[in-house]
């Protein structure tokens, strides 16, 4: 039960963001969110935000432009990673304020150290938002 | 840099007219953009990508910055933070897909440096560039090293996030210490992050850390929340792979979960008012797999169970938010796990009638999966939910009907096999994508070959799924197919299988009329066509051999269906020959022989040469080659292979050394022994090194027989199977003689995988991977599986068919009514599951046979009554399903509260009444995000908005500013409109969203003023909404 990787893709298919936890090469990568984006952007809104795909199942949300994916194996909780989801969009909310694609494209790093805080080895360590934020808004603030 | 800051600030408070503080602090944020060390280059880069219509555009762009950044990487002294923002960019050109290797070592040297922010980017860039088996981790692990020691806790947990990622097998035990002594650091961040860091290790190599499962014990009791929580997730871990060991911290997790679930953490760690809800359903997880099975533990956690559910329950009539039923959920999957008393079982039931019900996609979803675990405990409870179900078997969502299918496949019985198996055909025929294709394939094989309540049946399933698979399919099930038909059900009725050939026959003589038929397929219709072709005497033996002359005319390029083509020809003749007439080809099969007599292929050409053979035999001589219907003959294998005795004997006489098994020659020597155990060491979970890269190509008698290729022509003469034991005896001899003359050395690798003949016997004889025994359980495991196919098929149909033929047949014959219809495949899927049961399955059935009395004068059971009773079929079968057997269970359990049941009965209508989209006003906020995908902040007063309504909402305030734009933005909503003009476009812009925009106007309120903001400060930073992606500028939430 663990999740495989978080993708952040803009409603062109655009990457935005993408952290696996497990090693796949930039080929393996392309193609495997060339196929999951293609499939998920095709959903209606109605639809369940839950898809599989090979081996993965693919859960997402989209916020505005943005849709956020997140592939997990077997077991897992569909819905809890459905509000996971909505827990990272919250924290990133309230890092930049009103966070919006342009946010996470200027400061890749933050938001990756957000979801390092958040997600370790593939399971979910953290959704307490002051602990997640307190070590990036320290170091902000040495640096 | 400066003069640039103070530039926006000036153009901002020139614009702001309103929402000054607002505007600023979108401007700090651009500010602190430029303070943090993002140069204009920076941006630029980002507003390039982010503008890029297409991928083609982005790949230029991103080239040109692989260039950029190749050039400008290496030179000396770059600064700092110049270095930090090069390589975010490298990250930028590896997440769009290109290779980033050349500036690997920049990321590498980045976390050397002393500033916290530079060394946290530099390892950030490492994980997510290396794999944890690259050469460059080594020059990490001294870093690593240094930092886990930093009196900067920071610095600490950056290096253990880093150890998460990166630290491979070999290099455990160089950080190991250090992050032990981390587990009693002073600050929990550091704390959390070793444990974590352990569990890494634990997931890398488990005996790493198998001496530290006292300290996972220990830090699960640590004073802070998060810490205890991160335990947990490596607790899941241990505990699923040593449950016993772990059964005294039962009450522990159960004392924890208690008080997650009474409130007792830190208000920071709720999640939209639920105290800790990821904590929750991990505990529950690990519950689950601590109680299964094991109804002492199980007690232990029934009190908590409860306790979880009563507080997560949504209000009656309320769907409940998503992570309330998340956890909700999470407790069916551990109640249905544990050994769960009734009232328990009670309420999983009941919470999955609720998710069931529910207008929700994503609530349906759960639902179905918790009716699959459900149906696990008690199978009657799907009964109450055959409408739910259905309805979401036919639903447009790709995703709902598939978890469907799965609950059907899960739910299969002779009685309802055949429906089941039609739906997932169907279902098939819309896939294009293999992997779900082969994957529904097995499942449809499976099904039939466990329940097919008729031969007949069952090869037509398997053409269906030949024709819908093709090539997907197994090559194992195509040969099982044949086996059928040449065994028969397995009885002696003679005259009941030739009926079943001869309908084989004709079903193929029918197929071969379509077109593109898949090779797997087109062998079975040649094998069959040739075995049995002619045997009933319909056809002659001229059309069967036309045929097969066009099937291999057809496909030149198949040389599997050519073989089969020119056998079957081959067998035609024989038996025409046997029979004692005279064979004449007609003039298109000799010329296929010609053909094939020159062909490159030496095995066509070999069977060629042997058709040509026969048809010089005299009849006797053919009958003994090939005798009719020779094929159901089973055939004595002689293992030991005495006749090679003498062969052996003579040749240990002349010299040549003794054979050894595999195992045996692996203590003698490492040398060639291990290069010929190669291929099997791989399986073996040895220890040992591993010498792949000596693998010889396999052992080639299995090959000679392998599946794929058609059988090898002489055992076919006598046989069906392609993979026939004579076959692998000839190939043994042939190979022995060959062996012989090639000397002892290569005998010994090549009989490599021969019975052990030459050794002594010894104990491990039995393991023996050598090809022959594995061919052989091969063997075995078929015929046993076939007879196991067969018995179930002797006992299904005499008993089942009359039960249930009538339901089938009037399904068949009524298509049109859509009602009656749902509730026939509900009966057909759902009725008859337990003759307990037997009146709620009848009552499914009642409207069906209310439909056409006339043709129920089959059925066993005593439905007259209730067709009297039946005059409103739809409503009556809601009534019967979730009325009248809701109170049928107590008997199976006591605990049941009937009244409550009724209760719960009453509140559902209202349940179903407030699911539409007006009630929304009253109930909470998470309410609204049901309906809609985006998703509402509770605490906040914003509401969520389509993307849609933002574009128009972006645009209008655009248009107040700056009308010059408006038509580039016009172009992309509605072409029709006349874009020359401005104002057209603009008036086109806020049409768009007539039925939005009025009721959500106050609501966007908000958000029109950010984006109006950030629209005007990111003008000035130069990124221009108005190009290509507009989107980039709107809030995530609305």
């Amino acid at each position: 039960m663990t999740i495989r990787f978080v993708l952040l893709v803009n409603k062109q298919g655009q990457t935005r963001l993408a952290q696996y936890y497990e090693y796949l090469t930039i080929e393996e990568r392309r193609a495997l969110e060339g196929e999951i984006v293609r499939k998920c952007l095709a959903r209606p809104d109605n639809q369940c935000s839950f898809v599989e795909h090979r081996n993965y199942k693919i859960i997402y949300r989209r916020y505005a432009s943005l849709f956020f994916l997140v592939g997990v194996d077997g077991e897992e909780n569909e819905l809890a990673i459905l509000e996971f989801i909505h827990c990272v969009v919250e924290t990133m909310d309230r890092y930049f304020g009103n966070v919006c694609e342009l946010d996470i494209m200027f400061h890749l790093e933050k938001a990756h150290f957000m979801l390092e805080e958040m997600v370790m080895n593939g399971c979910i360590v953290e959704t307490n938002k002051q602990n997640i934020l307190n070590p990036i808004q320290l170091m902000d603030k040495t640096t | 840099m400066e003069s640039w800051a103070s530039d926006i600030m000036k153009k901002a408070f020139k614009q702001g007219s309103q929402g000054t503080v607002d505007q600023l602090k979108t401007l700090g944020r651009e500010l602190a953009m430029g303070s943090q060390g993002s140069s204009k280059d920076f941006l630029d880069l980002v507003k390039a990508i982010g503008e890029s219509k297409s991928k083609a555009e982005e790949e230029r762009i991103i080239l040109a910055e692989i260039e950029h950044l190749k050039k400008r990487i290496m030179e000396p002294d770059v600064p700092r933070k110049k270095m930090k923002e090069y390589i975010i960019r490298l990250v930028y050109v590896e997440m769009l897909g290109h290779d980033a290797s050349f500036g690997y070592i920049y990321a590498v040297k980045m976390t050397h440096d002393d500033n916290l922010l530079c060394k946290k980017s530099g390892y950030l860039a490492t994980t997510l560039f290396l794999n944890e088996d690259h050469d460059l981790i080594i020059l990490i692990v001294n870093t690593m090293q240094k930092d886990l020691k930093s009196d900067n806790y920071l610095v600490v947990s950056a290096a253990l996030t880093a150890v998460c990622k990166l630290i491979n097998e070999e290099t455990i035990p160089a950080v190991l210490p250090q992050v032990v002594d981390l587990l009693g650091h002073p600050k929990e961040h550091v704390r959390k992050k070793a444990v974590m860091a352990l569990h890494r290790f634990h997931q890398r190599s488990p005996s790493s850390v198998s001496h530290l499962l006292i300290k996972f014990r220990q830090i699960l009791c640590d004073k802070d929340p998060s810490v205890m929580s991160a335990a947990l997730c490596a607790l899941f871990d241990l505990v699923l792979s040593d449950v016993k060991a772990f059964k005294n911290l039962t009450a522990s997790f159960v004392s924890i979960l208690k008080q997650v679930a009474e409130h007792r953490l830190p208000k920071a760690y709720d999640y939209h008012r639920t105290p800790a809800p990821f904590v929750q359903i991990k505990i529950l997880k690990i519950l689950a797999l601590l109680g299964a099975g094991d109804r002492h533990t199980s007690e232990n956690m029934y009190s908590v169970l409860l306790e979880v559910i009563k507080r997560s329950e949504p209000g009656k009539g309320e769907p409940g938010s998503n992570i309330s039923n998340a956890i909700l959920y999470e407790c069916i999957c551990t109640i249905t796990a544990i050994v769960a008393n009734p009232k328990l079982l009670g309420t999983a039931a009941e919470i999955t009638s609720r998710l069931l019900k529910s207008n929700n996609h994503n609530y349906k979803y759960m639902g179905i999966d918790a009716l699959g675990r459900v149906i696990q405990i008690d199978p009657d409870f799907a009964e109450q939910h055959q409408l739910a179900v259905i309805d979401c078997l036919e639903d447009e969502d790709d995703t709902l009907k598939r978890k469907t299918l799965d609950l059907l496949y899960r739910m299969t019985k002779s009685a309802n096999v055949e429906v089941i198996v039609e739906r997932m055909i169907s279902y098939m025929r819309t896939l294009s994508d293999a992997h779900t294709k082969t994957d529904i394939a097995s499942r449809i094989i499976e099904l039939a070959e466990r329940f097919a309540p008729s031969n007949q049946w069952f090869i037509q399933t398997m053409n269906q799924v030949f024709e819908l698979a093709g090539d997907l399919v197994p090559a194992k099930v195509a040969h099982d197919l044949m086996r059928l038909l040449a065994k028969g059900a397995g009885e002696d009725d003679e005259e009941a299988d030739s009926l079943l050939r001869s309908s084989a026959v004709e079903s193929y003589l029918q197929l071969l009329g379509e077109p593109k038929l898949p090779s797997i397929l087109l062998q079975v219709v040649c094998w069959v066509l040739g075995e049995y072709g002619t045997a009933d005497g319909t056809h002659s033996a001229d059309d069967i051999i036309g045929k097969l002359c066009d099937v291999a005319e057809s496909h030149p390029g198949d040389i599997a269906v050519k073989g089969y083509a020119i056998t079957a020809i081959t067998k035609i003749c024989a038996f025409e020959i046997g029979a004692g007439r005279q064979v004449q080809l007609i003039p298109e099969c000799r010329s296929f022989i010609d053909d094939l007599l020159a062909s490159h292929a030496t095995d066509l050409q070999q069977r060629a040469y042997e058709l040509q053979v026969f048809l010089g035999l005299t009849p006797d001589i053919v009958q003994k080659v090939l005798p009719v219907n020779g094929s159901g003959v089973d055939i004595e294998i002689d293992r030991e292979l005495p006749f090679l005795q003498e062969f052996v004997d003579s040749a240990l006489a002349n010299g040549a050394r003794p054979y050894f098994h595999e195992n045996e020659r692996l203590d003698m020597d490492s040398g060639i022994s291990s290069f010929v155990g190669s291929s099997r060491s791989q399986q073996e979970p040895s220890h040992a090194l591993r010498f792949e890269a000596y693998e010889t190509p396999t052992v080639p008698i299995p090959s000679g027989s392998s599946s794929t290729a058609p059988p090898s022509l002489l055992p076919d003469f006598q046989e069906a199977k392609p993979e026939s034991p004579r076959s692998l005896r000839n190939h043994l001899a042939a190979d022995n003689s060959q062996v012989d003359l090639l000397g002892p050395e290569v005998s010994r690798l090549r009989l490599d995988g021969v019975q052990r003949k030459w050794g002594r016997p010894s104990a491990s004889s039995q393991p023996s991977l050598a090809a022959t025994s594995d061919f052989e359980q091969e063997i075995e495991r078929r015929d046993s599986g076939v007879s196991e196919g067969a018995s179930s098929i002797r006992e299904n149909p005499p008993a089942a068919v009359p039960m249930y033929d009538p339901r089938n047949f009037e399904k068949k014959k009524a298509q049109p009514e859509i009602p009656a219809e749902k509730q026939r495949l509900a009966a057909s899927l759902f009725g008859g599951s337990s003759t307990q049961k037997a009146a709620n399955g009848v009552k499914a059935s009642k409207p069906a046979a209310n439909l056409r009395p006339g043709e129920k004068s089959a059925p066993p059971r005593p439905v007259t009554t209730q067709s009297q009773q039946a005059s409103s079929p739809l409503m009556d079968l809601m009534d019967m399903t979730s009325g009248d057997s809701f109170p049928a269970d107590p008997p199976a359990k006591p605990a049941y509260d009937p009244f409550k049941e009724l209760e719960g009965l009453l509140d559902r209508p209202s349940t179903a009444a407030s699911s539409t989209p007006a009630a929304p006003q009253t109930s909470s906020i998470d309410f609204m995000s049901l309906y809609d995908s985006a998703p509402v902040i509770s605490h906040t007063t914003t509401s969520s908005t389509s993307d849609t309504d933002f574009l128009s909402l972006d645009h209008t305030s655009r248009s107040g500013m700056d009308a010059l734009n408006g038509p580039q933005a016009g172009l992309m909503d509605l072409n029709e409109l006349p874009v020359t003009s401005p104002l057209g476009g603009l008036a086109g812009l806020v049409q768009p969203n007539p039925s939005s925009s009025t009721g959500l106007q106050e609501k966007k309120g908000p958000s029109l003023h950010n984006s109006l903001q950030k629209d005007a400060a990111s003008r000035q930073v130069g990124v221009t909404p108005t190009g290509a992606n507009p989107a980039l500028f709107q809030d995530l939430f609305g």
